[in-house]
């Protein structure tokens, strides 16, 4: 290697290569999330039939892992790269190890491992199976098959390859602390991001309004809740990742006991799941467009119509039941 | 002649753990398949690694043997009618047999003549019955299952590449859209996409391309080249068994190689170095002669050595910020005092349902005391007992066990003694999770297993007052392995404790203790005692004891689980003495009449006696029962066996079922007080005596 990658070089070259494996490259989503997996473009894009393969830099907050700027290791906000291909290819796992070439990562020159990690996130009603990847014994990528997101069984499944950028970079740059990383040319990842880590961190564990958050919580709870039930999915969702973010917010701060804690998960994966379902129909009516293959977009939409009106005919029935 | 079959299943990475249990599972359907339709075989080796699950088969016969048989149809008058044509029932018969009407012969059958067709099934050929497999493969049970792409199959991972050869042939077959052939894949990186001539050549195709398929032999590999290491270097290592059969599981072509870290990182822990390497990383440990740990670490690597150095630099780099995140907890955590800690698992949830983790420390400290009590613990033991029982849970809001996990227990004895508790509180905190696995060892001290007792009972028993009580393959608090474990730890100390019947005694001395419970802490008592015989029972099957003896000893009115264990001991020691048959057989009539007396239980009255045996066993009966002990079974049993003669003397000279009602009733009353003393034992009634 002549020269070592910066990190925007490591952004661009995992952006043009999976765009060349053919994913859309989108941008970050504006709002606060924990994981690139709760973006839109994961969380909603990989429910229902229709393929999907994107791939996008995602900011990730996660309030509890602040340490004030000071751990070399452990951020209140990092950066994911983010894969999701709907139908999972059957060559995913030679895709990513092609994208590791592409970084100057060559696996007979390392050793690179598939290890078990299967990935849940309880609050969204999400779970999946696949591997933590190895890179000569440092995790650098999350490995998942979507099982199941919203609470609905994925089919078609889809694949989701996150990288852990700084961890990523860290070894390609050899260096040991992420403040030291060179974002471009002359500029460090501590240049940028030490300030902001200190103030965020700060914010969280001792500044952060606890009634304010509360209350904001709830707030958001019933916006969201009404969203759906206007049938405004992206509203909603946006509504809920707010929700999600503000949790986050006050269980850094130590304001959620453990049981209170359960609660709030609960709530927010009531929502995701009603958004999850609310999407489906959604795109449904729409006729899934992005299923290019005329045919099967209309047998799909006939075999999902049928779904929808028996589903229609059971809640008819329940709620006469009621009555 | 004799045939060869290489069955290979490519998957992407299989979790290690599974890649064993997964091969022998594969083993016993695809064996069970083939005798199921009668092909025969010499033997069948396995081979597995995380990409793949494969067996050669040797020796297969060429096909399923002819069958000839004679069908047995319907009778003679129902298969022709009077005028001797052939009925529906001959005709449909027949048919079903894949014959016809002039295939009918007629044979007697007890005197009764009927229809018989003689069939001869020509045996299917080897490949034919091999094409069966994707059905056997896609069977296949894990404990975790998932699908991929369009597909509805729910497997360990997405199934690549299947191989079927009989001998160098294709026996094509298709797993969803995957075609087997003779392509396999060898090592990811260092091997290419090949492909095997013949089944017999398997294990040499992929050793060429850098796999080792044989599971032994790629283990007996990675250890000669860590011996290699170690006796280089005169380290000594930890030999984990779990841990070289997890790496071996995570390789096709193992290179051991050593790394190091500053030996600054030596003042942790033992236990956390272990964790942060083992755990963490999968690295042996190593140590030096006298057992100390050394700044070196040994791993293995899925290739060659070339850039091993490489491998080295970054398994050792990441390594560092584990081991400093470790000491910087280490540091912080003994800033703090074992009360504060204590006070803050007051906000820790032992379970949402049912308290705080510090509510759980106090029950369990009112639960140790009484027990402690009853086993008669001097003073000091008492007091370690309590201290342990009010603290031990402390470590887990430490930032080490918050990190590290599984240090939980281990971290609190280390931090006990830092703080200046006594080495037996310390310990037992450790030892209370004790044992962790159903065969796991257990506590060593006594405080430690009264605490781990106790600890494990307010357990099951506020689980069971919730109504969150295991079914079938539901348990998700371990509850049967907590009553395993105390069931165990009862018997290696030989406590004699009422402990099924305690429930109410610790309900009342919790609310005594003013400790606020949400719920009934006596309610569901009886499932707690049915969940405790039914991990008796589980013990006696471990201890291969005779079934009929498990089910009469645990039909019982004992609430001290010792005794139970007991008593199951003595009826399998004297069950092969002379005269065990009749002296059980005397006793279980008397059970079986004294039944008819149930509930009117009253005083034998000696002045009712009309017959000297009536005496006789009276006396007898009275000096058993003074002397009877209630602890010592084998003596117990041998007491009651010894009233065998004078119960079969009373039998004979005695109509029980007397028309006098008072004579009856004093006969079923003696009865009655014999089958009450043999309740201690359970119920002699189940034993199958011959």
């Amino acid at each position: 290697m002549t020269k070592k990658l910066t990190v925007q070089d490591i952004i661009f070259t995992l952006e043009k290569y999976w765009a060349d494996q053919g994913c859309m490259l989108m941008q970050a989503y504006d709002n606060e999330k924990g994981a690139g997996t709760m973006s839109p473009y994961t969380f909603l894009r990989a429910i229902g039939p229709e393929p999907w393969n994107v791939a996008y830099v995602e900011p990730s907050r996660r309030p509890a892992d602040g340490r004030y700027g000071e751990n070399p290791n452990r951020l209140y906000q990092h950066h994911q790269f983010q894969v999701l291909m709907k139908p999972s290819p059957d060559n995913i796992q030679e895709l990513y190890l092609g994208s590791l070439k592409q970084l100057g990562i060559d696996p007979l020159e390392h050793d690179i491992r598939f290890v078990e990690d299967n990935w849940e996130n309880p609050s969204m009603g999400c779970a999946g199976v696949g591997w933590e990847v190895w890179l000569d014994g440092m995790e650098v990528t999350q490995f998942t098959y979507f099982q199941v997101v919203g609470e609905l069984t994925m089919n078609p499944v889809a694949s989701e390859v996150t990288y852990g950028l700084e961890r990523l970079a860290e070894y390609i740059q050899n260096v040991d602390s992420v403040y030291d990383l060179e974002w471009a040319d002359g500029v460090l990842y501590g240049d940028i991001f030490k300030e902001p880590e200190y103030e965020h961190s700060k914010y969280s564990f001792e500044e952060s309004n606890q009634e304010m958050l509360l209350e904001a919580f709830n707030n958001y709870e019933s916006e969201a809740k009404r969203l759906i039930k206007l049938g405004l999915v992206h509203p909603a969702y946006d509504y809920v990742l707010k929700c999600s973010h503000t949790f986050n917010l006050l269980d850094a701060r130590g304001a959620v006991s453990v049981t209170e804690r359960a609660g709030y998960l609960h709530r927010i994966r009531i929502m995701a799941k009603s958004i999850a379902k609310a999407f489906v129909e959604e795109r449904r009516k729409l006729g899934f467009p992005l299923i290019h293959d005329e045919k099967v977009r209309q047998q799909t939409v006939d075999e999902y119509t049928k779904k929808a009106e028996k589903a229609k005919e059971r809640a008819a029935k329940q709620a006469a039941k009621k009555a | 002649m004799a045939n060869s079959y290489l069955l290979e299943v490519g998957v992407e990475e299989m979790p290690a753990h599974v890649v064993t249990p997964s091969i022998k599972q594969l083993h016993e359907r695809v064996a069970k398949y083939l005798k199921e339709q009668r092909i025969t075989f010499d033997s069948i080796r396995e081979y597995a690694t995380p990409r793949r699950m494969a067996l050669l088969i040797e020796g297969l016969s060429d096909k399923q043997p002819d069958i000839d048989e004679s069908v047995k149809g319907p009778a003679k008058k129902i298969a022709q009618d009077q005028d001797g044509n052939w009925t529906k029932a001959a005709i449909g018969f027949t048919r079903g047999q894949g014959a016809t009407v002039d295939d009918i012969e007629f044979k007697d059958v007890k005197g009764t003549e009927y229809v018989f067709v003689e069939k001869h099934i020509a045996g299917k050929s080897v490949a034919e019955v091999l094409q069966g497999l994707p059905k056997v493969i896609t069977s296949m049970n894990f404990p975790t299952l998932m699908k991929w792409g369009y597909n509805n199959l729910q497997f360990i991972r997405p199934i690549r590449w299947l191989v079927s050869l009989l001998n160098d042939e294709v026996v094509p077959f298709s797993i969803l859209d995957v075609h087997a052939g003779r392509q396999t894949q060898g090592h990811r990186f260092l091997g290419h996409p090949v492909e095997i001539a013949s089944a017999e050549s398997y294990e040499q195709t992929l050793h060429d391309d850098f796999v080792i398929a044989d599971q032994a032999q790629r283990k007996q590999l990675i250890k000669e080249q860590i011996n290699k290491i170690i006796n280089e270097h005169d380290w000594q290592i930890d030999w984990d068994a779990d841990l070289l059969e997890e790496v071996n599981n995570l390789v096709e072509w193992p290179t051991a190689f050593a790394g190091s870290f500053d030996k600054k990182y030596l003042a942790l822990p033992d236990a956390v170095l272990i964790t942060s390497m083992k755990d963490n990383q999968r690295f042996f440990c190593v140590r030096d002669h006298d057992g100390k740990l050394l700044p070196h670490f040994i791993s293995v690597r899925n290739g060659n050595t070339k850039f091993i150095e490489n491998v080295i630099k970054g398994n050792e780099r990441v390594l560092v910020p584990r081991l400093e995140d470790a000491q910087f907890f280490y540091e912080e955590d003994q800033k703090l005092s074992i009360d504060q800690y204590v006070e803050r698992l007051k906000k820790v949830s032992f379970h949402d349902k049912i308290s705080s983790m510090y509510d759980k420390m106090a029950r369990t400290a009112v639960i140790a005391q009484i027990l402690g009590k009853k086993l008669n613990l001097n003073d000091e033991e008492l007091a370690d007992l309590d201290r342990a029982a009010h603290i031990y849970k402390f470590d887990l809001t430490t930032q080490m066990v918050g990190e590290f996990a599984e240090l939980q227990g281990i971290m609190g004895e280390i931090y006990a003694k830092l703080f200046g508790e006594k080495a037996s509180v310390a310990a037992a905190i450790r030892e209370h999770y004790m044992p962790i696995s159903a065969e796991g060892d257990l506590p060593s001290t006594k405080i430690g297993t009264v605490l781990a007792i106790a600890d494990k009972l307010d357990s099951i028993i506020s689980f069971f007052a919730t109504g969150m009580i295991p079914s079938g393959s539901n348990d998700p608090y371990a509850l049967r392995r907590q009553a395993y474990g105390i069931v165990r730890m009862m018997a290696e100390q030989g406590w004699h404790l009422p402990l099924l019947d305690m429930q109410s005694e610790f309900a009342d001395a919790i609310q005594k203790a003013g400790i606020e419970t949400k719920f009934d802490y006596q309610k569901n008592a009886g499932q707690v005692r049915e969940f405790f015989m039914d991990r008796l029972k589980q013990f006696f099957n471990a201890e291969k004891m005779r079934h009929d003896i498990v089910d009469a000893v645990t039909d019982t009115n004992q609430y001290d689980i010792v005794n139970i264990l007991a008593a199951a001991k003595s009826i399998n020691e004297q069950k092969d003495d002379d005269g065990f048959k009749d002296d059980i057989e005397a006793l279980t009539r008397v059970l079986r009449i004294a039944k008819k007396g149930q509930g009117q239980d009253s005083n034998i009255n000696s002045q009712l006696f009309q017959n000297p045996s009536e005496e006789k066993l009276f006396n007898a009966v009275n000096n058993v029962a003074d002397d009877f002990s209630q602890e010592d079974m084998d003596k117990d049993l041998r007491s009651l066996r010894s009233l065998s003669s004078v119960i079969t003397e009373y039998f004979d000279e005695n109509m029980i079922m007397d028309k006098d009602e008072q004579i009856k009733n004093n006969r079923l009353a003696q009865l009655q007080e014999i089958a009450n003393m043999t309740k201690e034992l359970g119920n002699l009634d189940l034993l199958i005596v011959k």
